[in-house]
């Protein structure tokens, strides 16, 4: 925990942003889409159209809002004093995204340790059972789950795995290019990362389509299922959110944006980008392969 | 916009919008804070009029008012918005209108998502309570009607008000994580220089754990809705046995959430406590490093305790026994806390003005929580209160007589600051004493009910608890009544009435006091340094 930076000397002036309307369109545009989201999944026709609405507000204020905090940084607003403020918060965020996984890696375990087995033990611990065919090995759609195929380890997420790995060498090479000032290895790395991240999201793409069409492997298809699939779909969601942001670190820096010193954004994008990683080597392991 | 001139130190350009604008687009600490704090208390008076239509059916026994769905609806709702809507916003609305005062910071570190914080609460309480008005037309079937708990299979099965209730607690989930981070980096990054994290106020040290419970404990509420989300509407099996899921993973979930959640609720009032004890005792703060790492250990018990709260459910006979040790464990830390308070006191010079006698109130009926909460604790006694009414009292001597009250405390001491001018004290003091003897009458006989088997969230009840029941009406609307006493004594203070000193409590002490009452727009854009 890096404590020490009050008791330096005075920091000097910092920089507090004029009023903004950004935060409360924002606001505006989470309002709309959850409206519509829970309109949609109740059957109200109009749940489309709020939700589109709501998606067009919030990209609306994500362009102007980051365009505006790209504005302030390269019209040199953030020295030291900000820039220890971003870092901190994105620390943070990042743990609060390492909770949200543990939630569903909580049910993974729960269900893997404690309520499959214990299903599948009724008939010997309480003298009788309602399932009593049930063996309680994993994987398992439950007692009365439909027939499927559990994805193997082997095939594409052994690639997928590859590729992630190969993606945070390559985010380091261009960051390593950064700090020397080499900006063509800078933008290669980042455009390799982009392209690694890429191909993993097509390829887990096309594993869902496996598992819907062939395996019978569906969000349905019981704890298995659902762990797979909820575990899978929020990474892949992640992997997306950290490509986009990594395309955007990339226009950034072939408009010439980013020094050795000054590269706050860069690195956030870098820390979560390790962090995706990092979820997909737990879930490669106890997901797919254990 | 003028980045050169703040760049160079120099004032920026005022031109700040008015009228509503000023309010929709702020990124003033103390704009933020003061929104906070009225949406608090706006929701704080829903929350209680939902639980005047519980009480009031309650009376008498038989069915009068309402139909048992609605009943249904209503204690849920008045919970989530009373946590949610009110609490949290009040310990929020504290933070920052005094963090930046209290460290010598210029503003909170990250001003904009300070803002935008904010203003996802409305829209929050909106999705929240909207259900109630759709059934009015004829659309659903209410609002969500399971309980703050959200526990499966009730809340797969429930209506489109559970829908929107997990919407509305992603939500409200974003806005206390974004705070939370502000919160966090603020302390970290904007302190005075000399100002060590062992010279930091205890009120942001409490909140510093409360911010880092939210960040380990709300993502997995939110992960928990989710699963719910998906279970009503997307086919998964996580709480179903039939596809191998067990109902009590909910449980465990929420609870991870929920027992911390006590916490985050908590150690706002319990970092201000000391500074309104030792303002009017006119002796320092005693034990300032004991109740420093009496937060911390506080802190990380409370994620390891949750399954405290559904002992009744099954478990094995170990896990009892573990969440029962290490429930009562959190009392060692909480013993401190209270041993600090009392000794700050001791041989003080003491005056009663209003917020202390909130304080001195606290300690008190908070005292009588943590003593139930023992008992409740008990594993082979829990199987007797479990989800009975001597739950509920116990409950809400944790968090109205400790939260609520505690925010109170917190109210009058520092709207002389916020304002500038001195609330009536007459008032103030009338206002205390009719909630306290309220709340007593309203919560006293309801151990005696639960006690006696009366079980919760039950709009019907057998003849023998009439008694009680009817005595416990009437303290919950002595109770909800003198809170207008509070709202019109705010009113009046943000008004007019006499001016506030810089200091304006004789025995206060702290940088927010160096600063005039009201303090400037601006406040430490020079920070003070701390010897």
């Amino acid at each position: 925990m890096k404590a020490h930076t009050a008791a330096d000397a005075p920091h000097g002036h910092y920089f507090v942003p004029q009023p903004s309307l950004y935060p409360f369109i924002l606001s505006a545009g989470v309002f709309t889409l959850a409206l519509g989201f829970a309109q949609l999944i109740n059957h109200f026709a109009a749940g489309k159209w709020f939700m589109l609405a709501g998606t067009a507000i919030i990209l609306y204020v994500l362009f102007g809002w980051f365009g505006k905090v790209i504005a302030e940084s390269q019209g040199g607003a953030y020295r030291d004093w900000e820039d220890r403020s971003f870092r901190y918060g994105m620390i943070w965020f990042i743990a609060t995204e390492v909770m949200f996984f543990a939630a569903f890696f909580g049910a993974l375990f729960y269900v893997r340790v404690i309520s499959v087995p214990e299903l599948g033990n009724m008939t010997a611990a309480h003298g009788t059972s309602l399932w009593p065919n049930f063996t309680g090995d994993w994987p398992t759609s439950g007692p009365k789950g439909p027939q499927f195929t559990p994805m193997g380890a082997w095939g594409i997420p052994a690639v997928n795995t590859a590729l992630l790995l190969s993606s945070g060498a390559t985010v380091t090479w261009a960051h390593w290019a950064l700090l020397r000032n080499n900006r063509t290895h800078l933008n290669l790395g980042l455009a390799a990362t982009v392209l690694l991240g890429s191909i993993f999201l097509c390829l887990q793409a096309w594993e869902y389509h496996h598992a819907y069409t062939e395996l019978g492997l569906t969000m349905g298809a019981g704890a298995y299922g659902a762990t797979f699939f909820m575990l899978t779909g929020f990474h892949g969601f992640h992997v997306t959110l950290g490509t986009i942001m990594l395309i955007v670190i990339l226009l950034r820096c072939l408009k010439g944006h980013f020094d050795a010193e000054r590269h706050f954004a860069f690195e956030g994008v870098a820390w979560y980008w390790h962090f995706v990683d990092v979820v997909w080597l737990l879930l490669f392991v106890f997901v797919y392969w254990v | 916009m003028s980045i050169a001139t703040t760049v160079h130190g120099e004032h920026p350009a005022e031109h700040y919008p008015g009228g509503l604008l000023r309010w929709l687009t702020t990124t003033n600490h103390k704009d933020i804070g003061t929104m906070y704090l009225l949406f608090s208390l706006v929701m704080f008076f829903v929350g209680g009029l939902m639980i005047l239509l519980v009480r009031a059916e309650l009376f008498q026994p038989g069915l009068q008012l309402m139909k048992p769905e609605f009943f249904n609806q209503l204690i849920g709702v008045h919970a989530l918005v009373m946590i949610f809507a009110a609490l949290m916003p009040a310990a929020t609305g504290f933070a920052n209108w005094m963090i930046p005062l209290m460290i010598g910071a210029p503003d909170m570190a990250l001003p904009r998502l300070n803002n935008w914080g904010f203003w996802l609460l409305p829209p929050a309480a909106t999705l929240l309570t909207l259900p109630f008005v759709l059934a009015l037309f004829g659309v659903g079937d209410g609002a969500i009607a399971t309980g703050w708990t959200f526990y499966a299979p009730l809340s797969v099965q429930g209506g489109l008000g559970v829908d929107f209730a997990i919407l509305a607690v992603h939500i409200l989930g974003i806005s206390s994580i974004m705070g939370s981070i502000n919160i966090i980096v603020t302390i970290f990054n904007m302190r005075a220089p000399g100002m060590t994290m062992m010279k930091l106020p205890l009120f942001a040290w409490g909140w510093l754990i409360t911010a880092f419970l939210l960040i380990a404990t709300l993502p997995v509420l939110a992960g928990a809705v989710t699963m719910l989300l998906t279970d009503r509407h997307f086919g998964t099996h996580f709480f179903d046995a039939a596809g191998g899921g067990d109902p009590i993973l909910f449980q465990h979930l929420f609870w991870f959430f929920g027992h911390p959640e006590v916490y985050i609720l908590l150690l706002p009032v319990w970092g201000l406590m000391p500074h309104v004890l030792a303002t009017f005792s006119r002796k320092p703060t005693y034990g300032y490093t004991a109740q420093v790492y009496g937060f911390i250990a506080i802190g990380l018990l409370s994620v390891i305790v949750w399954a405290h709260h559904f002992f009744t459910v099954g478990m094995p006979v170990p896990a009892l026994i573990y969440f029962m040790f290490s429930t009562m464990a959190i009392s060692v830390p909480l013993a401190v806390l209270f041993f600090c308070w009392i000794a700050t006191m001791w041989k003080g010079s003491m005056t009663f003005e209003t917020p202390m006698l909130f304080a001195v109130g606290f300690i008190v009926l908070f005292g009588i929580a943590g003593l139930t909460g023992l008992v409740l604790a008990d594993v082979a006694a829990d199987a007797q209160y479990h989800h009975s009414y001597f739950v509920v009292a116990h409950f809400h001597y944790a968090l109205f007589a400790g939260g609520i009250m505690g925010v109170m405390t917190g109210v009058y001491y520092w709207l002389p600051k916020w304002t500038g001018h001195m609330y009536s004290e007459r008032l103030g003091k009338l206002h205390f004493w009719l909630t306290v003897v309220s709340f007593n009458l309203t919560f006293i006989p309801q151990f005696f009910l639960g006690l006696a088997g009366m079980p919760r969230r039950i709009p019907d009840y057998a003849l023998q608890f009439a008694e009680f029941n009817a005595i416990s009406t009437v303290g919950a609307f002595i109770l909800g009544i003198s809170q207008l006493l509070f709202a019109w004594n705010i009113w009046s203070c943000v008004r007019g009435g006499p001016k506030a000193e810089a200091r304006a409590w004789e025995g206060a002490e702290g940088l927010e006091w160096e600063l005039s009452s009201p303090p400037p727009h601006h406040s430490w854009e020079t920070q003070p340094v701390v010897k």
